[in-house]
């Protein structure tokens, strides 16, 4: 059975309103809901940094003395939240997803528009009510994983308000999900197989797949939380006979798989970037898709390495540790074929690229203190320090948000037909990079010496090395001046770019630069080469 | 920021609206099914986990009567077949017939509920008495939640099946058939559910 393009939807768009005053419309079309999302996260990032920069205060003294010890929990909690649920998994997903997915399938927008931009619509109140719990009654106390019973003994408005705003986030991730699944699945322009598809497709299948299967147990689970703590019911709560280790199990089987949600895009966007200017073919095609694939399997029987202190019986500590383990092979892969992409290649030395070379170190870095943490010897001395905190974001920030970084530098001229200044985007990267592994490398060094995470005061013999990471962080912080500058002045003033100024092949630079409504003037073209870089034009298929 | 705005006017070019493409909205809905098929996984393990490891206090009252929920298994299995007929029935542009059928499914579906609410004001133990009762009224309310919005889903198109006016014919089945599908995961959830919270 067909059906024909919805001719009321084309209407309807002409009646929408235009230039930026799209932004704030219900709009349909998957480029505006894609830049929707991205500023959208951006806003949330900058308030998130905020609470980051306010709590690397904190710890420049072994005192609390900048804020007291229950308002270090709610920022603590609120930058855990607000950077994982409102910045990084709708940014990496639904922004680059948006915007990329149709181009690359040859589509002319998502499986389904409205589902997509309900799905947008939710994250703004959800985000607003969460930031807004903190002038209620204060906002949650028990950190972004709301672990019972801390979750059912803090203040309870916070807590309630923080579980409906994560419901309905992981209710619009699930929408993205099944729009994701529909469409790279469905949607692909007559004639392209699956093998020929950019790489990010595959990145987003994986994780859409990894989101419709752990997202919902999260949903189930706090809505058992929110019965604990409004109805008095007993799940989680020892008193009452519950189990706190089920929650943890429950919690960590969509919060482990959330961390490839938020990284295996990244993977995906990297595989974009980098052949452009390195002019050299993705290698390894094919072992990335299965890499991808693997990882997708693994990440979702890998949950219990984070309950190695929670009085896991033994047999369940080896299984998770070896499949932990196993983890490293796909994701090994992956890193040697890029920087087998980059080896030999032609390689142009600009803010893009250098975001993702410095996601490649750091991402390395990251990966190897997180096999380390696989391992239960080692976490168990570690567990819940200030090193589980700089392995995190060495794998979050150092990853995913040097690849969002970059992203942005790459497709600014697809989206607004402007070019980004150079000077500025380096002078943002080495900022980023100097301050990024100046807060977070001695963090290492903290956790192997035992200082917890979480706290707001600490022994005073570690106060120095934490003011070095107070000064990474405000690095950081200033790192984002000259990227608003760049943006801001870029979007207005910046030099034109011509259709194509990489001169890629992937599809989405095969149009014109900002893109007609429909993607394209005429048919989609199809793409059978993405990565065709380095032959003759004659050599393509 | 008006260089955001795309500098191109819409085109409207008649060959792009007569486009056509593979209906996937089943597919969506199939993807849709198995989400929340993993909300009530979730539940499922955590369930069997507390049953495993989470011995109920001495004197706790746990024990359930078979009858009714014997007699709702069977009420859901007669509906899902009398949907199935429904469907037929349309497939064949006899919207009456049809229309009779979905009235009689969500008929099954409210009498459903009513055994359900009688079981459980009849039930010798309330939400908050210990752990088996929690997860008792966790479990078959979320699954009357559902059976509740697949009732009126049923009505709904019922009513969009009637022959003056209505919306559903043999050419325009999608709607039936997504809440047939979805009618009949519930029911499938619903026999799982009984065997693991009745039976076992």
């Amino acid at each position: 059975m067909t059906i024909s393009i919805d001719p009321q939807k084309t209407n309807n768009e002409s009646l929408q309103p235009k230039g930026w005053l799209r932004y704030f419309s219900f709009s349909l079309d998957h480029k505006v809901i894609g830049i929707q999302y991205l500023v959208c996260g951006f806003l949330f990032y900058l308030i998130g940094g905020t609470l980051a920069s306010a709590i690397r205060i904190e710890l420049a003294s072994p005192m609390s003395d900048f804020m007291p010890r229950d308002v270090y929990n709610q920022v603590l909690t609120l930058h855990g939240t607000i950077m994982i649920f409102l910045w990084i998994v709708p940014v990496v997903n639904g922004a680059f997803g948006n915007y990329l997915i149709p181009f690359y399938v040859g589509a002319r927008d998502m499986a389904f528009p409205r589902l997509n931009a309900v799905a947008f619509w939710l994250i703004p109140p959800s985000g607003l009510m969460l930031v807004a719990s903190y002038f209620v009654e204060g906002a949650a106390q028990a950190g972004w994983t709301a672990y019972p019973p801390l979750s059912i003994t803090t203040p309870q408005s916070g807590q309630i308000i923080w579980i409906l705003s994560v419901l309905l986030l992981g209710g619009s991730s699930i929408f993205g999900g099944i729009n994701f699944i529909a469409t790279i699945i469905k949607l692909r322009r007559p004639g392209l197989k699956l093998m020929q598809l950019p790489m990010y497709c595959w990145a987003m299948l994986g994780t859409s797949l990894l989101v419709v299967l752990s997202t919902p147990v999260l949903a189930g689970t706090l809505i058992l939380l929110s019965f604990d703590i409004i109805a008095n019911t007993g799940f989680f709560n020892p008193v009452l006979g519950g189990n706190v280790v089920v929650y943890q199990h429950l919690f960590w089987f969509y919060s482990h798989p959330a961390v490839y949600i938020m990284v295996l895009p990244a993977f995906g966007l990297v595989s974009e970037i980098l052949p452009v200017h390195a002019r050299k073919p993705l290698f390894g095609y094919t072992t990335m898709v299965f890499s991808i694939m693997g990882i997708v399997v693994l990440g979702l029987v890998v949950w219990a390495h984070h309950m190695f202190t929670s009085g896991t019986p033994p047999w369940m500590r080896l299984f998770f540790t070896i499949a932990t383990a196993f983890i490293a092979v796909p994701t090994g892969i992956k890193f040697f074929n890029w920087v087998a992409t980059l080896w030999g290649g032609k390689i142009s030395i600009n803010s893009a690229m250098l975001f993702s070379c410095g996601f490649i170190i750091n991402f390395v870095f990251g990966g190897i203190t997180g096999v380390a943490l696989a391992q239960v010897p080692f976490d168990i001395h570690v567990h819940d320090t200030y090193f589980v905190v700089a392995h995190f974001h060495y794998i979050v920030y150092g990853g995913t948000v040097f690849i969002i970084f970059s992203s942005i530098y790459h497709w600014f001229p697809k989206v607004t037909g402007k070019m980004l200044n150079e000077k500025l985007g380096i002078l943002h990267f080495i900022i980023t990079f100097i301050g990024f592994n100046l807060c977070f490398a001695p963090q290492h060094w903290l956790g192997l010496n035992g200082m917890p995470r979480r706290v707001a005061e600490y022994d005073p013999q570690f106060q120095f090395v934490n003011q070095i990471s107070s000064l990474g962080a405000l690095l950081m912080a200033i790192s984002t001046i000259p990227f608003l500058i760049n943006v801001l002045l870029s979007v207005r003033n910046g030099k034109d770019s011509g259709d194509n100024p990489w001169n890629a092949l992937t599809p989405e630079w095969l149009t014109s630069s900002p893109p007609p409504v429909e993607n394209w003037e005429g048919e989609p073209p199809l793409v059978e080469e993405p990565y065709g870089y380095g032959k003759e034009i004659s050599e393509r298929k | 920021m008006t260089t955001l705005d795309s500098s191109k006017e819409i085109q409207k070019n008649n060959s792009e609206v007569n486009e056509t493409h593979e209906d996937f909205r089943m597919f969506g809905l199939i993807t849709f099914l198995i989400a929340d098929g993993m909300t009530f996984a979730g539940f499922f393990a955590a369930y069997l986990t507390y049953k495993a490891v989470n011995p109920l206090p001495d004197g706790a009252i746990y024990e359930l009567e078979l009858p009714i929920p014997t007699l709702n298994t069977i009420l859901l299995l007669v509906s899902s077949a009398t949907f199935h007929k429904a469907g037929k029935a349309l497939l064949k542009d006899k919207n009456s017939e049809s229309q009779k059928w979905l009235f009689f499914t969500a008929f099954l579906g409210i009498i459903f509920l009513i055994c359900q609410l009688f079981e459980y004001f009849h039930l010798p133990f309330g939400l908050t008495d210990n752990l088996f009762a929690s997860t008792f009224y966790a479990l078959t309310g979320f699954h009357g939640l559902h059976v509740t919005l697949g009732t009126l889903m049923i009505l709904i198109i019922a009513w969009q099946s009637r022959i003056k006016g209505g919306r559903l014919t043999s050419q325009n089945i999608f709607p039936l058939e997504a809440v047939e599908l979805y009618w009949h995961f519930v029911d499938g959830i619903w026999v799982i559910l009984f065997i693991i919270l009745y039976l076992l």
